[in-house]
């Protein structure tokens, strides 16, 4: 046993002592692998943390939103509606949301202008997203003023600017009274832009759905899941995306690893053959070939992960944030909370080491089963 | 039949190997076929420091590499101590080589970018000898060698001598009964030739088989060869 371990202590102060020798190829092939790490460990990452984050901001929101359609396009509640919804059971809460999209033509970007139900802005007051406060240089006892779609002029005193922390969805934020909205955007009294209606046990989400959709045929529920499970997919198109655009890079990165790592050169096959005439046997060889594999390839895959966190999670992630978070004018501004999936980390370690370790094995393998009488006639 | 090296290798005199009808084939079956040994019976002394001598192409170094275990005949019998090797696997021949046989090749062979004392541990990492005391036996064989003080030089810094110095150690560290040197004054002038011979002599007293190859007459004619065995076209002249 003893001996054992001492002889891998052997192979590793050989392998070490090989890398060491050859350090121009094997320094540049760990920044190359470790490169190829950091890319593909930034985008799964990052994705995935904006997914958990979607998720978690979503939590609070109503488990089904109810839409009128007119012409399948979206249209107005009418007056009665929320009435008519009042009687389906296990409905807990229902509440008639206000909102609409204001273009800004002062910082060229779209608004999302609420009038929320629960929280009372004063009249001739607003808050703001961190966002819009950011891009039109706003604080609390501010005035601006919006031209409305009708041509009036409108001037509000900013109350106050929302939380940083749920910046995702509040960026682009400004929540006005329910008069200063319907006056603003000429809205007809009684009616409302959607429908959210909270359910207590999630198990009944879909038969109310179902309920709602007999109740008022010209409705679409949209389940607080499915929102979810878009929002998952527009994550997953875009990191798909990112792949796709950086494939040809990454392709080029994996092409150079893998030669650099299984091109053996004429010394090293000479010295595999010079260490079989001195009584290596075949598995002694690939053993220390496997020893030197993995050193590089779980270093780079260290290496490159912990630069990806850091990219990712300290630095947020200036490499791949336009395109992974979507586009936008006003671009939310937010940390996203540390988020790590063992699966990925696995399936990242098996796409990059396993690979690695073959492009290592297969040709030393070929060069170690070779009769060891060839270091005689070198 | 035991079949780990160290068993075979430590016969206690008499005949150390024996040779029967030894062919050698390369490239066989193909239009470049070649044989480079033709039918060799031999019988090599142990302790005794045996010289194969012939022109280029005689078959020497080929007859060498199936003495030392680093190829097999393609027919013929090798017997080692009394026990038959030509048919083990290779794994056990790896093992004989490296408990039995020590080599000294004619370009020496030394690993670069290690050190000379790095180079002579090389054979002695497969057998898990703890590292301390494997360091100590490799310091005590370069100071034996006269080469202490060029210890952890890079063997590329070394002189030719000192490079085969190196070498010697090397082939001597697992402690083998039998050492094997191919044309080992091929390199060397004449001084270091001597100086070759005299380390020679003092291992063959030790009770070390030797067996080499060389056109060398400075070490065909030495004294401390005991027997020359002369090849031409695969086959002994004279025995």
């Amino acid at each position: 046993m003893n001996a054992s371990i001492e002889k891998q202590r052997h192979l590793i102060d050989f392998t070490l002592a090989s890398l060491a020798r050859r350090k121009t190829k094997n320094l540049g092939l760990l920044l190359v692998y470790t490169l190829l790490v950091f890319v593909l460990a930034s985008v799964s990452l990052y994705t995935h943390a904006l997914r958990q984050e979607a998720a978690r901001v979503l939590e609070r929101s109503p488990e089904i939103i109810l839409q009128r359609m007119v012409a399948g396009r979206h249209d107005l509640i009418p007056p009665g509606y929320l009435e008519r919804i009042g009687r389906i059971r296990g409905v807990q809460t229902i509440e008639g949301r206000l909102w609409g999209y204001y273009y800004d033509p002062v910082v060229k970007a779209n608004y999302t202008f609420m009038a929320p139900a629960a929280e009372a802005v004063r009249p001739g007051t607003l808050t703001v997203g961190p966002a819009v406060a950011r891009s039109r240089g706003l604080a609390p006892g501010n005035t601006i003023s919006f031209r409305a779609y009708s041509g009036k002029l409108f001037a509000f005193t900013v109350a106050g600017v929302l939380p940083h922390a749920s910046e995702l969805v509040s960026a682009d934020l400004v929540l006005m009274g329910e008069a200063d909205f319907r006056a603003f955007f000429d809205y007809p009294a009684g009616h409302h832009t959607d429908i959210a209606l909270s359910v207590a046990n999630p198990l009944e989400v879909r038969t109310v759905a179902a309920k709602l959709a007999a109740a008022l045929p010209d409705s679409r529920p949209i389940l607080r899941e499915e929102v979810l499970r878009t929002y998952a997919s527009v994550f997953d198109w875009r990191e798909g995306i990112v792949l796709a655009l950086l494939s040809a890079a990454i392709f080029a990165f994996a092409i150079l690893a893998w030669e650099k790592a299984s091109g053996l050169s004429a010394e090293e096959k000479r010295e595999i053959g010079i260490l079989k005439a001195i009584g290596w046997e075949t598995g002694d060889v690939i053993k220390m070939k496997l020893w030197e594999g993995g050193l590089v390839s779980l270093t780079a895959f260290l290496a490159g992960f912990v630069a990806a966190y850091l990219q990712v999670f300290r630095l947020g992630a200036p490499l791949f944030e336009p395109v992974l978070k979507g586009w936008a004018v006003l671009y939310p501004r937010f940390e996203l909370v540390p988020a790590i999936d063992g699966l990925q980390v696995a399936t990242l370690f098996f796409f990059t080491v396993f690979p690695y370790m073959a492009a290592v094995l297969v040709p030393i393998w070929r060069t170690a089963i070779t009769d060891p009488d060839s270091a005689m006639r070198s | 039949m035991p079949l780990d090296g160290p068993a075979l290798g430590r016969p206690g005199g008499g005949a150390m190997i024996e040779l029967k009808a030894i062919r050698k084939a390369f490239n066989q079956g193909r239009p470049n076929e070649f044989w480079a040994l033709n039918g060799i019976d031999l019988t090599i002394e142990a302790k005794k420091v045996t010289a194969f001598q012939g022109p280029s192409g005689s078959g020497k170094t080929t007859l060498l590499t199936i003495v030392g275990c680093l190829a097999r005949p393609t027919s013929g019998r090798v017997r080692l101590a009394e026990d038959d090797i030509s048919g083990l696997p290779e794994r056990f021949l790896t093992g004989i080589r490296r408990s039995t046989f020590g080599f000294v090749f004619q370009q020496f062979n030394l690993v670069k970018g290690l050190s000379a004392l790095e180079n002579v541990m090389l054979p002695a990492f497969p057998t898990g000898r703890p590292h301390r005391e494997l360091r100590s036996h490799a310091e005590s064989l370069l100071d034996r060698l006269k080469l202490a003080h060029r210890r952890e030089a890079r063997v590329e810094w070394l002189s030719g001598g000192e490079q085969q110095r190196v070498a010697i150690a090397r082939a001597l560290v697992n402690d083998p009964q039998v050492l094997i040197a191919d044309e080992p004054t091929a390199n060397l002038d004449t001084a270091l030739s001597r100086e070759f011979m005299g380390i020679l002599e003092s291992l063959n007293a030790e009770g070390r088989t030797v067996i080499l190859t060389s056109h060398d007459p400075l070490v065909v004619e030495s004294a401390a060869v005991h027997r020359v065995v002369s090849m031409r076209d695969g086959q002994l002249v004279e025995n």
